[in-house]
């Protein structure tokens, strides 16, 4: 997604060619289990928590520059309802935000085009609802899946689930792994479960959700990072946001390394989501400046990077108010999504 | 550029922090300092400029202290200080107390001007040097609380004068200040020419903090004030922290005058990652290590050493890390590495990298077009005889080598003059904790770097400079034990008499340097005379020579430092039995040297032995320390010995003064090169007969006779030897110090004063702390 001031007539197919990294970057084939790389992998908790603690404090984005990036941040997101209400009416209300998500004279005062978020991401029973509603935006819709959240449903539901997900429309799918396989170091069960999650989502681009908060150890969630990437991933995610503990820059931190790691050794960029907890403008910023340091600008565009979030966006909105007019904004002056 | 282009190019931008209220302050001053005198500012009479080394700008007119100026500073000090020291602790804590609150509700205020003063980014002098300000004064409040119950025994120094460096200005005043104010010193304190401001304005807050007027006074100006400072008459400790050329002539300046002294001085830190370490972690702990204050860090981890292996992809890592480094203006809130402190500097660190062998990597960068910047620097290929791997730069220049193993890398690590820090990264805690004591330094960081608290002490070893700063171990450096010294009367062996008696059978004594008797080189001996007028022997006169085998045999020893303390103790008890088992002869011997009666000489031989039963129960009880530093983790203050200490025995106390200086340092792990008593040689050498049958391995005693005078000077000049003691009756003070200052090794002397060997000052921990340096080891962990 780019942005530009002149309004565009053809959101659509730029937004599709942008959001979707199959169609920006060869797409990861993944490569042998290398268990050599996998075991050999490091994570030392406390100076990765040292780094993660001075991002924020080493980075700062001022006044059109922070606009500037938090627009760039709305395009990041994966707008997400992952709830047992949701009903048709409430996910075409989030798909209507996720075309619309900033109040327009507030783009005009920044002189900027037109927006949308990265995605819309729902359980499979909303696919076609969305896939629907979002018609015509370009906006790709995302489906949690595989016995989401704990993936413990029979393996061969969890691979029909993909199928039936990506037969409705979505365009990416977001897996689960089986946690117990990281916890007891079988990397083959996992790298053999997630080349079939991979082969089920054909064309769709496939999420490998990590659940960190379930992992144990940075160590666990940079090995997990690792064979997951191995097996195909197009994108590894930290949390399904159900977890005790959800996305967090320690975490983040970890996971990037590896994706630069296997960018070094294969060539092939895989993208980042992560998600749960992060409900502040401050706090994508943060995670925007790790991703720019960490692996370059590169990974600062939706298609290999996406933050699942659900309110985050309502705080940006209020801050770009602010930029704006000089004064703090309220919430119930943006539209709800 | 607009949104559109920067949502495009995803810029940092800038982000700068307001210095409004920084010029504001210099403004109240009218951008000219005096000297800061019994609580006030003398008038600004003649100074030169302070300048913002990122813009060249002139920030104020700092004052240049004239001799008058520090005279009276001192006798401000002077006057102030019995009334400090006699006010309760704590009185003394609230005023710390207040000290600590004040800098932290003014914390921007000084963060912002020393970021303008001294050029470091506004993150780390908000970040990092600040609250570690506060902590210090919150920490040593403390301590003046706790003083009179925990450090009954030992009182104030008195009059302290500190020279501090500019590299971190407030944070050194603070290491500084807070202690010997606490202990009920007074201070005068000289903050470096380029960086006085934040000094200034400490000054402005000790008026309100209700620091006494005396307590604390501040003069500035350049190296000529240090010197005044350093050889003022009426000052009892110099505190320095600078670069070691200057550490050695302080040494050489202060030698004799009884002044304590302490240094803190530079290094040429390694940074050590082993194979299995988090590479990426070991990586960013090197922007923290050598780009952390434009590598302005007495123990910046300057000097890389990779395990081959992994060296490649270190490199390339590093490489990459660097080209994501943002280098510019100081107050941006978005900068990693500012300027360098003055163009004097910048012109250093040009001429110490151009033309350096090997491979010299710049980080591609922005770099500003105005100010003192040098981009951060890393310089692979070298080999341990390069300049560059031996010579601190102070600056963001980063030098590597490799190593194969883990005694490769101490090697390594261990092969250069300095000793102030190390860091070891890896995950296996064996190969970690294995390695730690091994390296020589004060201060080692296991997979961290540049972690400091007020709990953890800090300070070097070998050309380091000795002292600790922090914790209880920092107190011995701003408190001296009680007690009024009291003259020692030289002591003249007995001269020849007319009529002489000589004994039945001649016995000689020799030198005893490896575990071997030997033949001293020169092949002069001096006859020894009773009292009564009866030979008791000929003592060999050592020389130079002598000497140098014996410091040899010594450091071959080194085995001693690594036995257990409960090995230790066990032969220091053997000692003591053996001993007993003599004790007739021993006291005949005592008696016969000294006139003694033999009753007295008796009690001496039973305080011996008492002595080495005292420091057998020590050798595995002077426990080290699990610091509770603010962190996830714990900082380990473990005791090492020093290494090899020459020591001049007391001349009075033939037999107790050997035993009650050479048992304290080898219970330690020391090995010792011991002169005996001058007038009185031969009980010592009838004690190596003593040490031959109690299983002390040769080498950890060697036992000297001679000219005290002669051998002083040898002995503290020499380059291999760690510490120097001297208890001799003959002056020596002066000579050691002076010849000390050739490797800094520690000196302890008794400037001419006595010492009761028998009674309570004649043992304890005095000794122990002589023979050991605190090692602080981080330790963080979590998983």
């Amino acid at each position: 997604m780019t942005v530009s001031t002149q309004p565009s007539t053809d959101t659509s197919a730029r937004a599709a060619s942008a959001q979707l990294p199959q169609v920006q970057e060869p797409r990861n084939p993944g490569m042998a289990l290398d268990l050599d790389w996998v075991r050999s992998v490091q994570a030392n908790t406390s100076a990765i928590e040292r780094r993660a603690a001075t991002i924020g404090t080493r980075r700062s984005v001022k006044k059109e520059y922070q606009a500037a990036w938090l627009l760039r941040a709305i395009t990041l997101i994966d707008l997400t309802t992952l709830a047992g209400d949701d009903t048709v009416g409430r996910v075409r209300r989030l798909c209507a935000k996720a075309a619309n998500p900033v109040r327009h004279d507030l783009l005009a005062a920044m002189g900027v085009g037109p927006l949308t978020t990265g995605a819309v991401c729902v359980y499979h029973d909303m696919v076609e609802t969305a896939v629907a509603a979002l018609s015509g935006t370009g906006i790709p819709v995302a489906a949690v899946s595989t016995g989401f959240p704990a993936g413990l449903s029979p393996f061969p539901l969890r691979l029909a689930e993909i199928g039936e997900s990506v037969k409705a429309g979505a365009k990416e799918i977001d897996i689960v792994i089986s946690r117990r396989h990281v916890l007891t170091g079988n990397w083959q069960a996992l790298y053999d479960e997630m080349q079939a999650f991979r082969a089920a989502c054909g064309d769709a681009h496939v999420k490998a959700i990590l659940a960190t908060g379930e992992l144990g150890t940075l160590r666990n969630v940079a090995r997990a990072s690792f064979v997951c990437m191995m097996a195909g991933a197009d994108f590894i995610k930290t949390s399904t946001g159900k977890e005790g503990v959800n996305a967090t820059l320690p975490v983040s931190l970890t996971m990037i390394r590896a994706i630069r790691d296997y960018h070094d050794a294969t060539g092939f960029r895989i993208g980042y989501k992560p998600a749960g907890g992060i409900s502040k403008a401050k706090d994508a910023l943060v995670y925007m400046a790790l991703m720019k340091d960490e692996l370059g600008d590169r990974w600062l565009k939706p298609d290999l990077f996406r933050f699942g979030a659900s309110s985050l966006l309502g705080d940006i909105e209020r801050q770009l108010e602010h930029h704006v007019t000089g004064r703090y904004s309220a919430g119930y002056r943006h539209a709800m999504g | 550029m607009n949104i559109p282009e920067i949502f495009e190019t995803m810029d940092y931008g800038p982000a700068p922090e307001d210095a409004g209220e920084a010029l504001a302050w210099l403004d109240t001053h009218k951008r000219k300092f005096g000297q800061l005198i019994g609580g006030s500012f003398t008038k600004h009479a003649r100074g030169f400029d302070s300048r913002n080394p990122a813009t060249g700008k002139v920030l104020a007119k700092v004052g240049q202290a004239s001799a008058k100026d520090v005279d009276a500073a001192v006798a401000a000090a002077r006057k102030a200080q019995k009334s400090w020291a006699a006010r309760s602790g704590h009185d003394r804590a609230r005023v710390l107390y207040a000290l600590a609150r004040l800098i932290q509700k003014q914390s921007r205020l000084f963060a912002v001007l020393e970021t303008l003063d001294n050029g470091k980014p506004i993150r780390e002098s908000r970040d990092i040097d600040i609250p570690l300000v506060a902590r210090h004064f919150y920490y040593h409040a403390g301590m003046a609380q706790l003083q009179e119950a925990e450090l009954a025994d030992r009182e104030a120094l008195g009059v302290c004068g500190q020279i501090i460096p500019w590299n971190f200005p407030l944070l050194m005043l603070a290491w500084k200040i807070a202690p010997a104010i606490a202990m009920g010193n007074t201070v005068v304190l000289k903050p470096a020419e380029y960086t006085s401001l934040t000094a200034l304005l400490f000054a402005d807050l000790c008026r309100e903090a209700g620091v006494p007027k005396g307590v604390i006074n501040i003069v500035t100006g350049d190296g000529r004030v240090g010197e005044m400072i350093v050889t003022h008459p009426d000052i009892d400790k110099i505190a320095f922290t600078g670069s070691t050329e200057v550490g050695r002539l302080i040494r050489r300046a202060t030698a004799g005058s009884g002044k304590s002294l302490t240094l803190e001085l530079g290094g040429k830190s390694p940074y050590i990652v082993f194979d299995d370490a988090d590479i990426d972690s070991a990586v960013e702990g090197l922007v923290d290590a050598i780009w952390f204050n434009q590598g302005q860090v007495c123990c910046a981890g300057s000097r890389l050493l990779v395990q081959e292996g992994i060296a490649e992809r270190f490199y390339d890592k590093l490489r990459a890390r660097m080209n994501k480094l943002r280098l510019g203006d100081p107050l941006d809130k978005c900068i990693d590495v500012g300027a360098v402190v003055d163009p004097v500097q910048l012109r250093t660190i040009t001429d110490l990298v151009a033309g350096a062998p090997g491979d010299v990597y710049q980080a591609e960068i922005e770099m500003p077009e105005t100010g003192c910047f040098y981009p951060p620097t890393l310089i692979t290929g070298l080999a341990q005889s390069d300049r560059l791997m031996q010579e601190e730069i102070f600056g963001p220049v980063l030098v590597g080598t490799t190593f194969r193993t883990p005694d490769e890398a101490v090697q390594l690590a261990n092969n250069t003059r300095y000793g102030l820090a190390a860091t070891v990264w890896s995950e296996n805690v064996n190969l970690a904790l294995d390695i730690a004591p091994k390296l020589a330094a004060g201060v080692v960081w296991i997979n961290a770097t540049n972690l400091f608290d007020a709990a953890a002490g800090f300070g070097g070893v070998r050309e380091s400079g000795f002292g600790r700063e922090g914790g209880w171990e920092g107190l011995l450096a701003y408190t001296k034990p009680r007690g009024t010294a009291k003259s020692l009367k030289p002591i003249a062996p007995t001269p020849a008499p007319k009529d002489g008696e000589t004994p039945l059978l001649d016995r000689t004594a020799k030198l005893y340097i490896g575990g071997k008797q030997a033949r001293p080189d020169g092949g002069y001996s001096r006859a020894v005379w009773g009292p009564k007028g009866t030979l008791q022997g000929h003592a060999s006169l050592a020389n130079r020579k002598d000497l140098r085998n014996a410091v040899e045999a010594a450091q071959a020893a080194k085995g001693w430092g690594k036995t257990t303390g409960h090995l230790r103790a066990q032969i220091l008890y053997y000692i003591a039995e053996n001993l007993s088992a003599r004790q007739d002869e021993f006291a005949a011997r005592i008696s016969g040297l000294t006139g003694a009666s033999r009753a007295k000489a008796e009690a001496e031989v039973s305080a011996s032995i008492d002595r080495l039963f005292t420091y057998a129960a020590w050798a595995d009880k002077y426990d080290g320390a699990a610091k509770g530093v603010p962190l996830r983790g714990i900082a380990l203050a473990m005791h090492e010995p020093v290494g090899v200490i020459g020591l001049f025995c007391p001349d009075d106390a033939p037999l107790l003064g050997l035993v009650s200086t050479v048992a304290p340092a080898i219970a330690m792990g020391n090995r010792v090169v011991a002169v005996a008593s001058e007038p009185y040689p031969l009980a010592a050498t009838d004690f190596y007969q003593v040490l031959d049958t109690s299983d002390v391995p040769g080498g950890v005693v060697n036992i000297l006779t001679g000219n005290h005078a002669e051998l002083a000077p040898q002995l503290a000049g020499h380059l291999d030897v760690d510490a120097v003691w001297s208890f001799s009756s003959t002056d020596l003070s002066a000579a050691i110090e002076a010849e000390a200052a050739g490797n800094l090794k520690r000196t302890w002397v008794n400037y001419g004063h006595s010492r009761n060997w028998a009674g309570a000052e004649g043992k304890g921990r005095v000794f122990l702390q002589a023979a050991t340096e605190v090692k602080t080891t981080w330790v963080p962990y979590g998983e």
